[in-house]
């Protein structure tokens, strides 16, 4: 359904109250980005001296380092929750009762911890007991950051691929079965291709998730991008104050970026996957990828909701979207 | 085991802070949300840009960065001071409000066409269609991504813990600080936290029996 079915094309009366809402809430938009700008000009935030700073060499240099640093984790701790969430929708249809347990326990425990305690253990596990876990160097916040996004996200991930399982025909697994297949061949021939394919805009937004959360290195004092930036306002004094405002603008339109064009590439998917008529409905990018009822395990609840918005999306004439 | 009896009183108070700063910011995440979606779907086009701008805005910001904009260049805006709790009240309610109102408006488009069409019909004007026809309908399928993003909440306010607001999170940290058992604590602390988003999934599976209908 599109927004326009909400209200009758607007006739004369319609159109003239529109343009007085129209005008009124463009002019309290820019009203308040007015105000904003205007206050933190009259702070000397845009003075050219404090932006100036962004044109020395080593500002630049630590917030490329922060940059590539995140991106590092990203990269890392992605692949990381890829692989351990595949493996963990694997071993959760297992046929063996002890190990479909375990893998429903450790998916539950760590969904359920916020991950920033998860990660926060890690490091202090990591710096208490670094010699006997045998580590070396000053890694302790890269690994504790590494591992504990990629248990979360794995677990996360594992949630999504067994939504897209769901949204498999039985009748093709029962099919393959007929047909001779081990259940390690269902598995990999049939249900992982289809799940991946049907979930990966959910997928890559729980990507989007995991750039988000490297910032929660900031805390940890891991010298990511968030941290990088922290440093620089706080060591840098211009016209006698903190230049944290340019610096969050700088670094936030970073992230935001960042993230964007993950998204746009789930969106993307999303779109192309529609047009695909295999009968299998594609998620829509950027669900909270949390499946719905998932927190209780005896409900294999498919991605109902998702399945029901691709359907209604597929009636609309191509080429209009909302 | 003697961490938890020996800081009960430490402990208690983490958690109640951990549900009050939950249960507050999800009704303030809920009501924006709403208004956000409502303005996403109305006929004038600011306000429609204001929606979408405010949804991709906030859902490609960590939320860390949003609480230390909160924390040194809001108050640079604002000469009124906040203390730490309304500003993380604030700053998990617009993180939150982002992903209610995109909810809540893919809600609004599970709803069958012809409904709107007939309440058109019968003349009643933008408002009366979304409040008394849409948005009740609407509510049914927006509930379960509710509870998923309600959970999520409960999880990411471990973050104001870190910046120094009373919760669970900050319990933990005070007293692994002073050099307790990190396992422990990481047990009792994540226990609180699932006893929170245990009551939040059960709550919304009530509410969910509760307004089920046939369609």
């Amino acid at each position: 359904m599109s927004s326009s079915v909400l209200y009758d094309a607007p006739g004369p009366k319609a159109r003239m109250r529109n343009r007085i809402y129209s005008v009124i809430g463009t002019a309290a938009i820019i009203g308040l980005i007015a105000f904003v700008i205007m206050r933190l000009a009259d702070r000397g935030h845009f003075a050219s001296e404090v932006w100036n700073t962004f044109n020395y060499a080593n500002v630049r240099i630590a917030i490329r380092d922060g940059i590539f640093t995140t991106l590092k984790v990203f990269a890392l701790a992605g692949a990381l929750s890829l692989v351990l969430g595949a493996l963990l929708a694997v071993t959760r249809a297992s046929d063996h009762r002890a190990i479909r347990w375990l893998a429903t326990g450790f998916i539950e425990l760590f969904r359920a911890i916020p991950l920033l305690i998860t990660i926060y253990a890690l490091w202090v596990l990591f710096l208490t007991y670094k010699s006997d876990l045998g580590f070396v160097g000053e890694n302790n916040g890269f690994w504790a950051l590494v591992i504990g996004l990629a248990v979360y996200n794995g677990a996360v991930q594992a949630e999504v691929l067994r939504a897209g399982f769901n949204a498999v025909p039985r009748g093709q697994v029962e099919a393959a079965y007929a047909l001779g297949l081990r259940k390690s061949q269902v598995m990999t021939m049939l249900l992982l291709p289809q799940a991946v394919r049907s979930m990966l805009p959910t997928i890559i937004s729980q990507l989007v998730v995991t750039l988000k959360d490297t910032s929660l290195g900031y805390i940890i004092t891991y010298a990511e991008l968030l941290y990088a930036a922290r440093q620089l306002a706080n060591t840098t004094l211009v016209n006698g104050q903190y230049i944290y405002v340019p610096v969050i603008m700088v670094v936030g339109t970073i992230y935001v970026a960042m993230c964007m064009a993950l998204s746009g590439l789930a969106t993307w998917v999303e779109k192309r996957g529609r047009r695909a008529k295999t009968g299998i409905a594609v998620a829509a990018a950027a669900e909270p990828a949390e499946a719905p009822g998932a927190l209780d395990p005896s409900d294999p609840k498919g991605p109902t909701v998702d399945a029901e918005q691709a359907a209604a999306k597929a009636d609309e004439p191509p080429g209009k979207s909302d | 085991m003697n961490v938890l009896l020996d800081h009960f009183a430490e402990f208690r108070e983490g958690f109640i802070g951990t549900v009050w700063l939950t249960v507050a910011s999800s009704v303030l995440a809920l009501i924006l949300g709403v208004v956000l979606a409502g303005f996403r779907v109305s006929p004038v086009p600011p306000l429609r840009f204001f929606g979408a701008a405010w949804v991709t805005l906030f859902r490609n910001t960590p939320l860390t960065l949003l609480f230390l904009t909160i924390w040194f260049a809001v108050p640079q805006v604002f000469d009124f001071g906040f203390d730490p709790w309304t500003k993380a009240l604030i700053v998990l309610s617009v993180y939150t409000s982002s992903f209610v109102c995109e909810a809540v408006r893919s809600g609004i488009n599970t709803v069958p066409l012809g409904q709107a069409e007939a309440a058109r019909s019968l003349g009643m004007t933008f408002f009366q269609t979304l409040g008394t026809i849409v948005l009740p309908q609407a509510v049914r399928t927006v509930l379960p991504p509710l509870s998923s993003i309600f959970i999520a909440l409960t999880k990411n306010s471990a973050i104001a813990g870190a910046f120094s607001v009373t919760e669970l999170f900050g319990w933990q940290k005070i007293l692994s600080d002073r050099g307790f058992a990190i396992a422990w604590l990481f047990l009792w602390v994540a226990l609180g936290y699932l006893v929170i988003t245990f009551t939040i999934s059960g709550l919304f599976r009530l509410l969910e029996r509760s307004l089920e209908v046939a369609r």
